[in-house]
């Protein structure tokens, strides 16, 4: 016992390779940019977008390995996979449209490129987590950077709102969800996943700590995934951030968010889900009609996006009462990711500086000026809205299906008459973009390579995703079918 | 410990904790979370965990607080900002606070403690801390590292002066007047 065993800690270097791949480059990002000015920080870019490729090879390698790592703190298995090459996804869309916007806006470049990949770097942790703490740490780690990114646009008072705003609400409810784990800690003795499934099984949980613990990290989660009525932080925060954070805020931060939230909730607390499936159910209500009818006064794009990034979180969560439906989860918020990406690119396009040209008055004649890219917003707009046959459609049909399976017949009328509130504030930017005259401007940085082709590829995503679902669709069960099941060398939890 | 001597304890972290709140001069309040912390570190020796009780507060009471009233001097805090808070957010917040708690009381008491579960042999030691550390939570500690650096990243990044001016961020009166509104 006196000496260490690498071996006994099951340690693996595969587990941790993608993880490694972007801290190391964080770092690098750090040490090269000392020397360059801010105005040069498109390079970095580049360097970061290399970083997320290199993870992204080392996540390729993890594909089908379904194992634990380091006494079950790391679950090496497709769920993680696919969240993590999701989240360099969503991360690598969001370099690109910073690549110009970080130089014009004079934002400090090492520290913003480094930021982005420590943001991943607790996003993939998450993903990955097998234990409570580390789920703890990597929302940390993520939020941290990502609460510093919110403010980086430091002339701007709204930024700075933005940036303090996020952060106090965040810490606030990071302590929900630390008194949550130790609460469940308390209920059964550890705060491994596979041991807390273990515990409620046999009945060996101590049933009020582990209700209580398992509502306070409700209330953690639903934070982070901006949850009525948990939500309150979300409109200031992406209104104020630099356009490509909220962004990387609205894709990035919610996948990993959920990423842990179904891992943790539908496999391992699922013995338990009598205890939490109802109060899942009213979240899942509620969220998705504040988000809803709120939109619909919204007058400022980036408001707009953020309370349907709200009411989408709402449609997610309709997937996460019912027990078979984690994988249209999944898909679920592939589909949304993409097309937020997308609208967010569009934004940015508009986008000049003193944050003018974010009014949705400001797309009147889009169509005329540009007509790829309203052509490209529509499409990004129908997709959230649902209609077929774009990936939102499919999500959605994938979603509800599930629900009505599971017998949530009313849950999904309310979020089928969601969808149709939801139709009146997309469908009002085409209306200004196509039926209304009106010359926008287009700020010339703002058309840069990298958003273009962010657009580009995030349009790509929505409309391939949404006509072949079928491999996507594939992937996410078999993602979750992995997770569910007993990991390869875990031998102390039968199922 | 006796149970006297943990309800003492107790009483005094929570009252230090809600000084940390309640009290408007930021000295103040750190040393009220300077008790606090100080406090928890009596209690964890209480129960047995010498070796963390005197870390939590070597490092916390000793190092940390030292450096944040360094910074709070530094600042050179003016009383301001806090006179204007509004009533109203104060009675809400104190009223869900208060719903919250007693909910957590009910509940607690209705579940009477939980079950213990047996302490390993060198419970408590410098030994066994160094063992959860760095062999069981190894991967936790080293991402621990990674979470502080980007926080300093951060901390950096927000810092830095704007390039051209000599200012390091949009004037602070602009961001609390854009809170207060946003809170009104």
């Amino acid at each position: 016992m006196n000496t260490l065993n690498l071996a006994n800690l099951g340690f693996a270097w595969l587990p941790l390779l993608p993880l490694i791949a972007v801290a190391v480059g964080a770092a690098i990002i750090l040490l090269v940019g000392v020397r360059l000015e801010d105005e040069d920080s498109a390079g970095l870019g580049i360097l970061a977008l290399g970083v997320l490729l290199v993870s992204f090879v080392c996540t390729l390698f993890t594909i089908g390995v379904n194992a634990e790592a380091f006494g079950g703190a790391l679950l090496t298995d497709d769920y993680t996979a696919f969240f993590e090459i999701v989240i360099q996804a969503a991360a690598a869309i969001s370099v690109a449209l910073s690549l110009d916007y970080a130089a014009d806006n004079g934002l400090a470049g090492a520290e913003y490129y480094s930021l982005v990949l420590f943001a991943v770097l607790g996003m993939m942790l998450m993903a990955a987590a097998g234990d409570l703490i580390i789920v703890f740490l990597g929302l940390e780690t993520m939020s941290i950077a990502v609460y510093a990114l919110a403010g980086f646009v430091r002339r701007e008072a709204r930024s700075s709102e933005a940036a303090l705003k996020y952060f106090l609400l965040g810490a606030f409810s990071t302590g929900f969800l630390l008194y949550g784990i130790a609460l469940i800690y308390g209920a059964t003795g550890t705060v491994h996943l596979d041991g807390i499934r273990a515990a409620i099984v046999a009945r060996a949980a101590s049933q009020p700590y582990l209700e209580l613990g398992v509502g306070l990290m409700v209330i953690g989660f639903g934070f982070k995934v901006a949850a009525a009525p948990f939500h309150a932080w979300t409109p200031d925060a992406y209104e104020g951030a630099p356009t490509p954070i909220t962004a990387f805020m609205a894709t990035g931060v919610k996948l990993a968010a959920f990423a842990s939230f179904v891992r943790v909730f539908m496999i391992y607390l699922g013995p338990a889900a009598a205890q939490w499936s109802g109060v899942l159910w009213v979240l899942a209500a509620l969220t998705m009609t504040v988000g809803n009818v709120v939109a619909l006064v919204q007058d400022n794009i980036k408001r707009m996006l953020a309370y349907s990034a709200i009411a989408h979180a709402g449609y997610a969560l309709v997937g996460m009462t019912a027990a078979g439906s984690a994988a249209a989860v999944l898909y679920y918020l592939v589909a949304y990711a993409f097309a937020t990406l997308g609208a967010f690119a569009v934004v940015i396009v508009l986008e000049r500086r003193a944050t003018a040209g974010l009014r949705i008055a400001d797309y009147r004649g889009l169509a005329q000026t540009r007509p790829g890219l309203a052509a490209a917003m529509t499409l990004f707009m129908l997709s959230l809205t649902g209609v077929p046959p774009l990936a939102g459609f499919v999500g959605k049909l994938y979603v509800f299906a599930a629900a009505v399976d599971s017998g949530h017949v009313p849950l999904v009328v309310i979020a089928v008459i969601n969808s149709a509130i939801s139709a009146y504030y997309y469908i009002g930017v085409i209306v200004a973009m196509y039926m209304q005259e009106g010359t926008p401007e287009i700020e010339p940085s703002g058309a840069s390579p990298g958003v273009l082709i962010g657009v580009a590829i995030a349009a790509l995503a929505v409309v391939l995703i949404g006509i072949a679902p079928t491999p996507y669709m594939n992937a996410a069960r078999d993602a979750f079918a992995a997770a569910a099941g007993p990991p390869a060398q875990a031998t102390a939890f039968a199922r | 410990m006796p149970l006297w001597l943990f309800a003492f304890f107790a009483i005094i972290a929570v009252v230090s904790a809600l000084g940390v709140i309640l009290q408007r001069h930021p000295v103040h309040c750190l040393l009220a979370l300077a008790l606090a912390l100080l406090d928890i570190g009596a209690l964890f020796i209480g129960l047995g965990a010498e070796a963390l009780g005197f870390l939590q507060i070597i490092i916390y009471v000793g190092a940390i607080m030292v450096l944040f009233l360094f910074v709070i001097w530094l600042l050179n805090l003016q009383r301001e900002g806090l006179a204007t808070e509004r009533i109203g957010l104060k009675v809400i917040g104190t009223l869900a606070a208060a719903a919250l708690g007693a909910e957590l009381c009910a509940l607690l008491v209705h579940a009477g403690p939980a079950p213990a579960a047996p302490l390993p042999v060198d419970y408590g030691s410098l030994r066994s801390l160094a063992r959860l550390l760095f062999a069981n939570y190894l991967v936790a500690f080293e991402v621990t590292s990674a979470l502080l650096l980007a926080a300093m990243v951060g901390a950096i990044g927000l810092a830095r002066r704007i390039p051209g001016t000599n200012a390091v961020a949009a004037p602070p009166s602009d961001v609390a007047d854009r809170l207060r509104s946003a809170a009104g």
